[in-house]
């Protein structure tokens, strides 16, 4: 067998491989810094599939076209940054509601609005989970190196399509831009999971009827399964309801189908949690300037570790709580106010001491930066 | 053309689902209900090869009574969804069901381009000149000096012309017709719905009970009475003097015309893009 290649791969162009890699096969988007990469190499891999490929007229339209695609049965993705995100949340009810497969690639910027469109940020954190009105459940991955923008966009098309919801993967200017090497691991090593499909003939089809698993099969559109789709809160059989006793049994499935996988949901990686003393705990492009923190501090005799969620929603708790434990401190470092500290401190309770280190100037947090708040808070 | 049997419009009827609908007695929609059953009966498509997708408002709520693949989507997004079904199985009938609203005010832009586009997607467009769902709005077909209810003083913009403007666009298929005038209604859907390319079908509808009630119109048969009084075959329409147009609406087919079909061109894209990542091989 060949030897795997190492590539220089951008974190952008990983996306897009991570994407055709779990079976990506429809792709509607709408240009916008710093995410533009993904789309245009869609437009190149696409067609070359024979899949379908489109820009739509904007951001509604590019999660509308997908939401579309994906009731036909296809594995859809779009990608896009802060203003275009804003633009899809109504969209994004609407799939997290009828309960559609799809995968949404927001690359953060500096806003809000048109903001810093070239500068890194993190400022749609919260955004990502209740930027939607009404209450839902959310699921948001984040990575921090080029390796993890391909592996998480697998995850994220696998949990689409297994809980049948959307999946955001929240990346940042700094992530998406970065060249770095990469093994990409080879297709028989991936494991790819498809929605399920109905097991009963059309006749007996109760389309939102689940079994123990609260996910529904779903069939796709002209398949000889004829349904109804909607927006509006549904019975058992598609159709809109206002009946209480048929309302609050749809929502507790929508939140119970996500909440019993809490666990099995929570993807962080610790570096260096060991012996620590102290823990920073960070997300995307500023877990890279705590990796060096940590390993600049522990040349200077600091015992510090790193926490990375890779899952922002749902909060990680678990692993974070016990990274807190035994802690004399922790820090959060992110490029907003406070969005995941505040998290952090409400899962703490009482345990150590949470920090935050808040910055938005445009650029990234360095390791230094860091390294002076543990040694200020010390 | 024979009249569709009824017992065949009914078997096209969602009966599990909770009849009675949820439009007011008297309102148009029910009459294009029954003409889009008979036209797609009329047109020999089976029931799972067709997808009725819609808005939300009234019109956006017929789908869910066919026994059809139905989506109901958000308001004004319709075609969006309809595209995104449309390039994903080229093969299903996919026809939007939209109000004005829905489909000129915060959908205009999304009509415009699947116009542009010509994607091979029926667009039944519903025009009660107002906001009916959210009782009795203006909307972008609203007359000039007509009463809303956030018009309370009349009307002080100028009106879309849904065909006009689908025309200019680049649909396909362009035609208008009211639910008086319901065995044209059956016809023009039927054409709109055979002809490849984008396809739009402006239905004239009255609303007495937002509409109708506040400018004093008259019941629902007053405002049918007004679609007959004034509707008039295009072909005759063009015949009068400029002057004297303005007091008919012209109704039938306004536009036919072969232009090139969005899933067939970017079928040759990606055999062209095939044939070079082979070439590159
Ligand atoms: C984003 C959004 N804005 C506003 C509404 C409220 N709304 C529901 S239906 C409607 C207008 C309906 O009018 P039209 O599209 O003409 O359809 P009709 O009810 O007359 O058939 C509005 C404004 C909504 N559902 N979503
Ligand atoms: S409000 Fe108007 S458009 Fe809506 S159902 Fe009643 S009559 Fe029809």
């Amino acid at each position: 067998m060949a030897k795997p290649r190492a590539q220089l791969l951008q974190g952008n162009e990983a996306i897009a491989l991570g994407a055709l890699a779990a079976g990506c096969n429809f792709f509607a988007g709408y240009p916008i810094t710093p995410a533009s990469e993904i789309t245009e190499r869609m437009s190149r891999e696409m067609p070359a599939r024979g899949y379908p490929f489109i820009q739509m007229e904007d951001e509604i339209a590019s999660i509308g076209c997908c939401i579309g695609g994906s009731l036909a049965g296809k594995k859809v993705m779009t990608a896009t940054s802060g203003p275009g995100f804003s633009l899809m949340q109504e969209n994004l009810g609407y799939a997290c509601i009828a309960e559609v497969p799809l995968v949404v690639v927001n690359v953060m910027r500096g806003g809000p609005s048109t903001g810093l469109p070239t500068n890194v940020a993190q400022g749609d954190v919260q955004q990502a989970r209740w930027g939607t009105h009404g209450d839902h459940p959310a699921i948001v991955l984040c990575p921090a190196t080029v390796a993890q923008c391909y592996e998480l966009t697998i995850t994220a098309f696998n949990w689409a399509e297994r809980f049948r919801t959307p999946v955001v993967l929240l990346s940042d200017e700094v992530v998406a831009h970065m060249r770095e090497k990469v093994v990409l691991p080879e297709p028989h090593e991936i494991e790819v999971i498809d929605r399920r499909q109905p097991t009963v003939p059309p006749d007996w089809y109760v389309p939102y009827k689940t079994d123990g698993s609260l996910i529904p099969q779903l069939a796709n559109l002209g398949e000889g399964y004829r349904y109804h789709v909607t927006g509006l809160v549904h019975d058992e059989r598609g159709f809109p309801t206002r009946r209480a006793d048929e309302v609050e049994p749809f929502y507790n499935r929508l939140f119970g189908k996500i909440s019993r996988h809490f666990a099995d949901l929570e993807r962080v990686k610790a570096y260096q949690l060991d012996d620590a003393e102290m823990v920073i705990i960070a997300y995307g492009c500023t877990a890279r300037a705590a990796a060096a923190a940590v390993r600049i501090g522990r040349e200077r005799g600091l015992k510090v570790g790193m926490l990375q969620l890779m899952s922002i929603w749902p909060f990680p708790r678990r692993p974070v709580e016990e990274a807190l434990t035994g802690k004399r401190l922790a820090l959060v470092p992110e490029l907003n106010m406070g969005q995941i500290s505040r998290e952090v401190k409400r899962v703490n309770d009482g345990r150590t001491q949470v920090l935050r280190h808040g910055k938005m100037d445009g650029s990234m947090i360095t390791p230094d930066e860091i390294l002076g708040r543990l040694r200020e808070a010390k | 053309m024979p009249p569709v049997h009824r017992s065949v419009v009914y078997d096209w009827l969602r009966h599990d689902k909770k009849f009675p609908h949820v439009w007011c007695p008297g309102c148009g929609l029910g009459i294009l209900l029954g003409s889009l059953l008979r036209s797609l009966v009329e047109s020999g498509l089976d029931k799972n090869q067709v997808v009725l997708v819609s808005g939300i408002g009234c019109s956006g709520r017929l789908p869910v009574y066919v026994d059809v693949n139905s989506v109901h989507t958000t308001h004004g997004r319709a075609l969006t969804f309809a595209t995104g079904i449309k390039l994903a199985k080229p093969e299903l009938k996919v026809i939007t069901v939209m109000g004005d609203g829905d489909a000129t005010a915060i959908g205009g832009n999304h009509l415009i381009h699947a116009a542009r586009r010509n994607l091979d997607i029926t667009a039944i467009i519903v025009n009660n000149q107002t906001y009916g769902m959210t009782g009795g709005q203006y909307s972008p077909t609203t007359p000039l000096g007509a009463k809303a209810t956030t018009a309370p003083y009349g009307h002080r913009e100028p009106s879309f012309d849904i065909s006009a403007l689908s025309a200019t666009a680049g649909a396909s298929f362009v035609a208008r017709s009211t639910v008086y005038h319901v065995t044209q209604l059956d016809q023009l859907l039927g054409q709109a719905i055979a002809k490849p390319g984008f396809g739009v079908v402006e239905v004239l509808s009255p609303c007495h009970t937002n509409f109708g009630r506040q400018n004093r119109l008259g019941s629902q048969v007053d405002m049918m009475k007004e679609f007959k009084r004034k509707g008039m075959r295009v072909e005759r329409w063009r015949e009068l003097p400029e002057g004297k147009r303005a007091e008919s609406i012209p109704l039938g087919v306004l536009v036919d015309r072969d232009l090139p079909v969005f899933g067939q061109s970017y079928d040759r894209i990606c055999d062209a893009a095939s044939r070079r990542g082979e070439a590159g091989k």
